[in-house]
């Protein structure tokens, strides 16, 4: 009896599975496949990990990033690696060493920092610190119309802290700026000047290649010309030239504006290019003359039929594109034409990592060297999975 | 000694969605001189079973262990499914055995001109020189009733129309004088009229070369004009194989008979068309016992859905697998 | 012919551009060349020919889904009376809702990313044919029930189906607004055998059912031999035969349908074809021989056919052919 009950339980899954296969869309196809795929999924968790860690920087970061919130008794300090037992014994509750510098005739008038190992500083959890808002927007945009000056979502929570003298996790930098949080603003950083890029970039190559890709003929023509004219342009000479007409009394933040959108300006070609493209062989598709012999407008066709069927291409390009701006701003930024000291993104950081000294003596300067590195991976591999959870030459789709 | 024989034949493939049986228990023998045709519909497994003979299936294929496929080469009797080292398989891919596509646009290298293509296979397997192969080569379009061959040598494939593309494959395919050419739906993609001139122009080298062609086709009258013996294939199994005639003449297996009245005949117009009830059914859901039970009209309640039918003789040289059949080839 | 016809064709030439150059002309690649052509309502008409005999393009063109170069199409079911060359916005929606087409490739003809309802609904809704969901969703099912499709299975997406059936439910959809005239452009080529006689009897049941008129392209000769009551035979882009099918089967007048009758591989292996095989190649409609089209691989052909092209006429009732030796 119980067997016969467990033989029809079995079929009736695999009927639900079946019919749930027959009448999943394609978009649930996709998110199906995509999670099948194990790299994929481990660099979406990653990503989102270190999304994460930017959006919460400030509530992670003991130490303003900034100038601000420089340890001046710590400057060049090496890592201080919280601990929970020593030769003193062990404790619940994390610990660091304290720390003394001196300099001397035996240093060479170099300031080195020494470590009591007597001297435990305790680590506390949701200490107060300085102030920081989620909601803020003091942009001094050039001409005194634009600038906007917001304050909102006020705390001054933060994550850990020592009770006394400072805790650095990833060490400081020559200044005394804390180089952990200065890493996780600076994923904030490049993210943001990513997506204003990917966004720019992406409305622009959304009209023209749309355009071009639907219309086609002289249209098309034209527009590629153009689309081709401005691929040619060599980003770095241009930035070059721009950077030097960027008047040096400009906020950070207006510079930050300007730098992502001339990425998303050069970006914009690639992906046109691509939507053209997905465009072009979409749209000689039997079912969009189908569409067309019944009569539909051309609006009714790109809504229902076109421009489904490349949004899963567009949401894969996008998301192989985002990686290229990161790496364009870091670049930028690591010649000293983008972002530049003190404002933190990952390619400023990095700016300071090429001195000889930095690399004999300081070596943890390259910690956000890291973290760029898994980064951009991450993206990469997200990319990839997407794609190929998308491909249009897969089983399903024969 | 029969060139060819294929024994029991297993091809899985491994795959995301389990394992897939593509070629289930199959055996057949070829000899010098014969065609065999291969008939089926998609899925029934048929280009996969050719492509086993020169191992071409993708890395994901499993083959049973006790399948054997027996070659007759010169001295010795080779089992290609044990060959593993790629230069044995060079010997009998393109050597030994030859294989034309249904797409010749697709098995022509596009920007390599046809005489380079035909002159570097010809390198690989004889010990002719390049000027040797090339006169070879250019004597070889000339039999396969191209004309200019001097000419055709030096063009790329898109310069030639479908029909002599085909020949050109075809030309390539026997100047290697193999013992066996695969013919993979060689005319399917072919207009009618074009069809008709492949076909003799492939029965003339039949007799000329004395090769043996295996021809896939899921055209019946093809295998009717080409073709000395048929095997019939569904969703991995031969149900039917025997003398060209005796099987169109007298077919024994449902799926044989179901096929031959699906066809449109052009000296009984008046009758109507029976189709085979039901759909292929998806590699994924093989039905249990015999395959065909799904949609045969003739299928016995508890036996056909259990176990799997052997080999019945019914004729000469011509056997089925059902159960409805005895040996006298009558419907039971 | 007493009937008028619904489908009238008079000298009908389509022409493609081909490629562009910047001075003088440029090349244009006759598809469609001189055909006259009359269809009659109710018809299931068969219109046969190989590749390059532009039969795609004169179904397209009488769907208007190409721009005609020259000539008239006119559509005449007794309510409208429309000259296809030359419709007016509003009277070209108004046709499509009286013309349709089904496709040969069953996988391209499908949005992957709509649910078989939607699919089947799409004529109505674009139309305007019905008023509330409710209204299309019974039209709906009304025409999947004819198609034989299962109903549970309109909400599923084109990827669960089968070739067989995705070109049922192509068919459905060309069916749903009620059309006068259908065309079927090679539907059933891309199909296997035993699904092709399925969907063939389907169609003729269709047509019994619904009472459209029927234009059945295709380049297989037994099927239209089958299913058809006329048929029209083309090459390089000109007719060169027309007649009941019977008549045009057992008794073919012009040199290329009597080659490709025989060219047909029969199913009696004893049957060796004493009827003329042809040589040659089919040559490229963007460079055709003068004179009749067919004269460079003709067996029968004469100095006049290279010259002169052969006038369209009519042999015996109901059957026309374009040849100087007939």
């Amino acid at each position: 009896m119980d067997y016969f009950s467990k033989k029809k339980s079995d079929t009736a899954i695999d009927q639900n599975l079946k019919e749930a296969y027959f009448t999943a869309s394609q978009g649930q196809l996709i998110r199906a496949r995509y999670k099948s795929n194990r790299t994929a999924m481990f660099a979406g968790w990653v990503l989102t990990l270190m999304i994460l860690f930017g959006f919460f920087s400030e509530f992670l970061s003991p130490y303003e990033p900034t100038m601000a919130g420089r340890d001046k008794q710590y400057e060049n300090g090496p890592p201080q690696i919280p601990k929970f037992w020593d030769e003193n014994g062990f404790s619940f509750r994390p610990f660091i060493y304290g720390t003394k510098r001196e300099r001397s005739i035996k240093t060479n008038f170099r300031w080195v920092i020494s470590i009591d190992r007597q001297d435990r500083r305790y680590l506390h959890f949701f200490v107060q610190g300085w102030e920081y808002s989620y909601i803020e927007f003091d942009w001094d945009l050039p001409g005194e119309v634009f600038d906007l000056d917001v304050k909102a979502l006020t705390f001054n929570t933060h994550f850990f802290g020592v009770d006394k003298g400072g805790i650095h996790l990833f060490g400081t930098d020559k200044s005394g700026k804390d180089i952990y949080s200065r890493t996780l603003l600076a994923i904030m950083t490049s993210l943001k000047c990513g997506v204003l890029g990917v966004f720019i970039a992406f409305v622009l190559a959304l009209v023209i290649g749309g355009i071009s890709g639907y219309y086609g003929g002289w249209i098309d023509q034209i527009l590629q010309m153009i689309t081709d004219a401005i691929r040619t342009v060599p980003p770095l000479p241009l930035f070059m030239a721009l950077a030097a007409f960027l008047p040096s009394e400009w906020s950070a933040e207006a510079v930050f504006f300007v730098i992502s959108s001339i990425l998303g300006l050069i970006g914009w070609p690639t992906l046109a290019r691509r939507i053209r493209t997905h465009l072009l062989s979409e749209r000689s598709q039997d079912y969009v003359l189908a569409a067309q012999l019944c009569g539909a407008s051309s609006n009714h066709i790109i809504r229902r039929h076109l421009l489904p069927s490349f949004t899963s291409y567009i949401i894969v390009d996008l998301m192989i594109t985002f990686p290229y701006m990161v790496r364009l701003e870091t670049a930028l930024s690591f010649i000293g034409l983008g972002l530049i000291d003190p404002v933190s993104s990952l390619g400023s950081m990095m700016q300071n990592v090429s001195k000889a000294d930095v690399l004999l003596n300081y070596q943890w300067y390259f910690i956000p060297v890291i973290f760029f590195i898994v980064f951009v991976l991450a993206f990469v591999f997200v990319g990839d999975g997407l794609r190929d959870a998308a491909d249009p030459y897969s089983k399903t789709k024969k | 000694m029969s060139l060819l024989s294929v024994e029991n034949l297993y091809l899985q493939f491994d795959t995301d969605e389990g394992r897939i049986t593509a070629v289930d228990d199959v055996s057949f023998e070829l000899n010098e001189g014969e065609v065999l045709g291969l008939v089926g519909e998609s899925g029934s497994g048929k280009s996969v079973t050719a492509k086993s003979l020169m191992q071409l299936n993708p890395s994901n294929s499993v083959y049973g262990s006790g399948s054997k496929i027996n070659l007759d080469l010169e001295n010795n009797v080779v089992d290609v499914l044990s060959l593993k080292k790629a230069r044995e398989l060079e010997i009998v891919r393109g050597g030994a055995i030859s294989m034309i596509f249904q797409e010749p646009m697709a098995s022509f290298a596009p920007a390599i001109t046809i005489g380079n293509q035909m002159v570097e296979q010809l390198i690989i397997h004889t010990s002719l020189s390049k000027k040797g192969a090339a006169e070879l080569s250019v004597e070889m379009l000339e039999r396969v009733g191209i004309n200019e061959p001097h000419k055709r040598f030096f063009q790329y494939a898109f310069e030639l129309s479908g029909g002599m593309r085909q020949r050109a494959m075809i030309a390539m395919a026997l100047s290697t004088k193999p013992k066996l050419l695969i013919a993979d739906e060689p005319t399917t993609a072919l207009d009618v009229t074009i069809q008709a001139q492949v076909l003799d122009l492939m029965k003339d080298l039949v007799k000329e070369f004395g090769m043996a062609i295996l021809f896939i086709t899921h055209d019946l009258g093809v295998i009717a004009q080409v073709a000395d013996r048929v095997a019939v294939m569904y969703l991995g199994r031969i149900v039917e194989s025997g003398p060209v005639r005796e099987v169109l003449h007298s077919p024994s297996h449902p799926y044989t008979k179901g096929l031959l009245n699906a066809l449109p005949k052009l000296d009984a117009l008046d009758e109507p068309l029976t189709p085979i009830p039901g759909d292929i059914p998806s590699p994924l859901e093989r039905p249990p016992g015999c395959v065909f039970h799904t949609r045969c009209p003739e299928v016995l309640a508890d036996r056909c859905n259990s176990s799997v039918p052997q080999h019945t003789n019914v004729g000469q040289d011509h056997f089925t697998s059902c159960f409805v059949v005895d040996s006298t080839g009558k419907s039971a | 012919m007493t009937e008028k016809p619904l489908i009238k064709i008079n000298k009908l030439n389509v022409e493609f551009p081909l490629g562009r150059t910047l001075f003088g002309k440029t090349p244009m690649l006759r598809a469609v060349n001189d055909v006259s052509l009359e269809i009659l309502p109710g018809q299931f008409y068969g219109l046969v020919g190989e590749s390059g005999s532009g039969k795609t393009t004169l179904g397209r063109a009488i769907l208007r889904a190409v721009p005609i170069s020259s000539g008239e199409i006119t559509f005449d079911d007794g309510e409208v009376n429309y000259d296809v060359g030359n419709l007016g916005k509003k009277e070209l929606k108004n046709y499509r809702k009286l013309a349709q087409l089904i496709f040969q490739d069953p996988y391209a003809a499908l949005s992957p990313r709509m649910t078989v309802r939607d699919i089947i609904a799409e004529p109505l809704e674009v139309m305007g044919l019905t008023q509330n969901r409710e209204e299309t969703d019974a039209r709906v099912r009304e025409i999947a029930t004819k198609c034989r499709l299962n109903l549970e299975h309109l909400r599923r997406f084109p990827h669960a189906f089968s070739g067989g059936q995705r070109q049922r439910i192509s068919i459905a959809r060309a069916l749903v607004c009620n059309p006068k005239f259908v065309v079927a452009d090679e539907s059933v080529a891309a199909l296997d055998v035993s699904i092709q006689a399925d969907i063939l009897n389907l169609l003729k049941s269709l047509q019994k059912q619904l009472g459209f008129t029927f234009l059945f392209i295709s380049h297989d000769l037994s099927v239209v031999a089958h299913i058809c009551d006329n048929v029209a035979v083309m090459y390089l882009g000109t007719l060169v035969e027309t007649a009941p099918t019977k008549k045009l089967f057992s008794n073919p007048s012009h040199p290329y349908t009597k080659a490709l009758l025989s060219s047909i591989p029969s199913l009696d292996p004893d049957e060796s074809k004493k009827a003329q095989k042809l040589e040659g190649e089919i040559p490229s409609p963007t460079n055709p021989p003068p004179g009749c089209k067919f004269h460079t691989r003709c067996p029968v052909a004469e100095d006049r056919c290279r010259k002169e092209v052969p006038q369209w006429r009519e042999l015996s009732a109901d059957h026309y052919a374009a040849c100087h030796l007939v």
